[in-house]
């Protein structure tokens, strides 16, 4: 019984930093596509985005 | 996988609504100096001015006419409003991860403050040492900016998190430091700063754009945590799940 509890709770905190990971990492890789991708159509779509959020252009 | 799904879906319409407030300001605060600006683009630039145009380079040049790029309007403003909602739902993302790892974001006040503490992490820190730009501004090579840029923002997001979150006057000591250094190592900056875009201009761009940023992200922290409260299915089940098994 106490091997399955605690094996239970583990898998809950794994599964969580999982998730967790996961979700900040596409968050960056989000914010990094408007952001900070050097390419040009990228670039000249998010252009008055990335100037308004102060983001380093050009 | 709810955590991750509820995560998702709440920053996409927290990140949204944030977005769209923040296209709405733009359109009557920093687009238009944007579009003032780009008129004087080119003009300190002996190479864009036409000086530096000779038979080695129309390769590059055409290069550079051939990229394509939203035709000015409605179009462009709605690839802007495209790229912050994508900005918005990024932000999100990262915030509420964070804050779920640290405990989780229970009420717009939380919210609200973590927000503002995003927008000092991912704005003002990194604006002290490249402040805003307009187009047609004179800047160190972009490289060497953006990686100072993510070093400011890591550097400034652990600061802040460990005078928030630790006990220890160690730890303090190393928040303030870690505060602190990007500025002592300083920001990439231009050769010159000669530019033919008018001192008043940038001014007034550089407080729009902090005026209009806090907002969005004071926006973006408040709704993601009332959104939070709304989109937790699934995950309370398992929490109550393991706490019976605890008690047990």
């Amino acid at each position: 019984m106490t091997t399955k509890l605690a094996s239970n709770i583990a898998v809950t905190s794994t599964s969580r930093t999982l998730s967790l990971s996961m979700s900040a990492l596409l968050g960056l890789f989000v914010v990094g596509f408007v952001g900070f991708s050097h390419m040009d159509v990228v670039h000249n779509a998010a252009h008055d985005s990335r100037h308004s959020l102060a983001f380093p252009c050009h | 996988m709810s955590l991750f799904r509820n995560i998702v879906f709440t920053a996409v319409v927290a990140g949204l609504l944030s977005g769209l407030l923040l296209t709405a300001m733009q359109s009557f605060s920093t687009i238009p100096l944007i579009m003032e600006a780009e008129t004087f683009e080119g003009a300190g630039d002996p190479v864009a001015a036409g000086e530096g145009i000779s038979a080695t380079e129309p390769a590059a040049l055409e290069a550079e006419e051939e990229a394509w790029m939203p035709a000015d309007g409605a179009e462009r403003l709605i690839y802007t409003a495209g790229a912050n909602m994508l900005a918005g739902i990024g932000f999100g993302l990262v915030l509420l991860s964070i804050a779920e790892a640290l405990g989780g974001i229970r009420g717009w006040r939380r919210g609200l403050l973590l927000g503002i503490a995003g927008f000092v992490t991912v704005s003002l820190a990194p604006g002290l040492g490249l402040p805003p730009e307009l187009p047609g501004m004179p800047a160190a090579e972009l490289g060497p900016r953006q990686v100072w840029w993510m070093a400011t923002v890591i550097s400034t997001g652990l600061a802040l998190g460990l005078l928030v979150y630790s006990q220890s006057a160690g730890l303090a000591a190393l928040a303030v430091v870690l505060l602190i250094a990007p500025h002592l190592v300083g920001a990439p900056l231009p050769v010159s700063h000669e530019t033919a875009v008018p001192h008043e201009l940038h001014a007034r761009f550089v407080n729009a754009v902090y005026a209009t940023n806090l907002v969005f992200w004071a926006v973006l922290g408040a709704s993601a945590a009332l959104l939070r409260e709304r989109f937790r299915s699934g995950e309370d089940v398992v929490a109550e799940h393991s706490d019976r098994v605890a008690v047990r």
